[in-house]
């Protein structure tokens, strides 16, 4: 029986080896997926970013245990930063995951960041695959929130949920961009903490500056109204914020309802489709380079692309005419 | 395989709290180039096991010092066995009498490590335990 047979039959020590083969990229890892691609596309993927120590893994962890009080089976892919000197990591998120040992309903797998340049996301985007055809049906992949590899991984998800907490910056920083554009909603955590009101108050006005939500407002004293054209609104997402204290699992049951809601937004939108489309053909575009890379590597000898590489270099040839004469090479 | 890593879960089975340790090793081990999976405190012999066969570890490192290895140690063996991870090496750190070593290491721990083993020590026995 192949690894992938053994994955859709539930044993969780061939899911485990896939995923250590995907990660790795190997061959077999990716006959296992193309087996097992056939199966996905029924996961619900939530994507869970926010700056480190805001309490994403606890978040992730009551979660979790409110989905399998739905009978939901969950998995949950936790990456955390690869060092760039050494390549090791410490991947601590189980440690607030203890909740969840025990459960067969649960599967969590740590993931370094490995550094590599768009790689992180192929891997994940492969890793969640495995578990969509696995038949888990909510996928949380927690990541932490700073820079492309993130905001890549994010585009994975259905729902991205961006997760703040008291302290960490004034509406500068909430309107830096990036991070809370990709927000499907946003979690204050850690609700308890002071300065609860000054973040909720940044991300409502950095809403607002992205999505007119307010028809009346008051500048200098005076009201003022905003002509809305009300169609527009009825289709429209507006992230919503809700406040969490995880470690005490206040705010939980709104924030999956929430999560339930956005989902059910994007099936009536056909947003879902649109996002699961976006999502297959960058992958396919992926591999695809990946693919005309190698071909054309196997085409052109060495020399003559070290030789035109030296001419580039000394500023004989642009890259793009040396693209130019790569191509007509191959193709003469 | 060039990138192939060297996964190693770090945990703390038992009831003593002291962590220090295991977080110095975990350390050591990133800095060597390992991606180690911390666990934490008080994880049961079922918790790592669990945590060993999602995360397909190579190897598992645990850190005891209550003094009860020889009751954990042979129960860990025993769920990585029953859950085919029959190739999984396991060390063991911390305070280990030394007339317990020969029959830790008779249950197939791979190493122990007492107080003032050098982390130099413990990255080259791994790797040298999984090659």
């Amino acid at each position: 029986m192949s690894l992938a047979d053994s994955v859709l039959n539930g044993d969780r020590l061939a899911l485990a080896r896939v995923l250590t083969q995907i990660e790795n990229d190997t061959p077999d890892g990716r006959a296992a997926l193309d087996l097992l691609f056939p199966r996905t596309g029924k996961a619900h993927l939530i994507g869970v970013t926010g700056a480190p120590g805001t309490g994403k893994s606890s978040l992730v962890n009551r979660l979790a245990l409110h989905f399998r009080t739905q009978n939901k089976r969950v998995a949950i892919v936790a990456v955390d930063p690869s060092s760039p000197f050494t390549g090791g990591a410490v991947l601590g998120d189980r440690v607030r995951m203890k909740d969840l040992s025990g459960d067969n309903g649960v599967f969590i797998r740590s993931m370094a960041s490995r550094g590599s340049l768009g790689g992180l996301a192929q891997a994940t985007a492969g890793m969640v695959q495995v578990f969509d055809a696995a038949g888990y049906d909510v996928i949380m992949i927690e990541t932490v929130g700073a820079g492309q590899s993130e905001v890549d991984i994010a585009r994975l998800a259905h729902t991205t949920l961006v997760v703040e907490a008291p302290g960490l910056g004034d509406d500068i920083q909430a309107i830096k961009a990036g991070i809370l554009e990709i927000a499907d909603i946003l979690v204050v955590n850690k609700a308890d903490r002071p300065g609860v009101e000054n973040t909720e108050k940044a991300l409502k006005s950095m809403l607002e500056l992205a999505h007119p939500t307010q028809r009346v407002y008051s500048h200098h004293g005076k009201y003022m109204s905003v002509a809305l054209p009300i169609e527009a609104n009825t289709d429209m997402w507006i992230p919503p914020i809700v406040k969490t204290i995880a470690t005490e699992g206040n705010g939980i049951p709104e924030l999956a309802e929430q999560i339930s809601k956005h989902a059910e937004h994007l099936r009536i939108s056909g947003d879902w489709a649109a996002r699961e489309r976006a999502r297959l053909e960058s992958e396919m575009e992926t591999a695809l380079q990946e693919k005309l890379m190698s071909q054309f590597r196997e085409r052109v000898p060495q020399v003559r692309y070290d030789e035109i590489m030296r001419q580039v270099f000394e500023r004989n040839l642009s890259p793009g005419e040396a693209v130019k004469l790569l191509t007509n090479g191959r193709t003469k | 395989m060039s990138d192939k890593k060297i996964r190693v879960l770090v945990a703390k089975p038992g009831l003593d709290g002291h962590d220090r340790g295991a977080k110095v090793v975990a350390r050591a081990l990133r800095d060597a180039g390992m991606e180690v999976i911390y666990t934490g405190l008080r994880q049961t012999p079922e918790m790592i096991a669990e945590a060993a066969l999602q995360e397909d570890v190579d190897v598992v490192g645990l850190s005891i010092l209550s003094g009860a290895h020889m009751a954990l140690a042979p129960r860990i063996m025993e769920l990585l066995k029953a859950n085919g991870q029959t190739h999984v090496k396991v060390f063991i750190g911390g305070i280990v009498p030394d007339e317990d070593i020969p029959r830790l290491m008779e249950m197939g721990i791979s190493g122990v490590y007492g107080p003032g083993a050098s982390t130099e020590d413990i990255v080259k026995d791994i790797r040298e335990a999984i090659k």
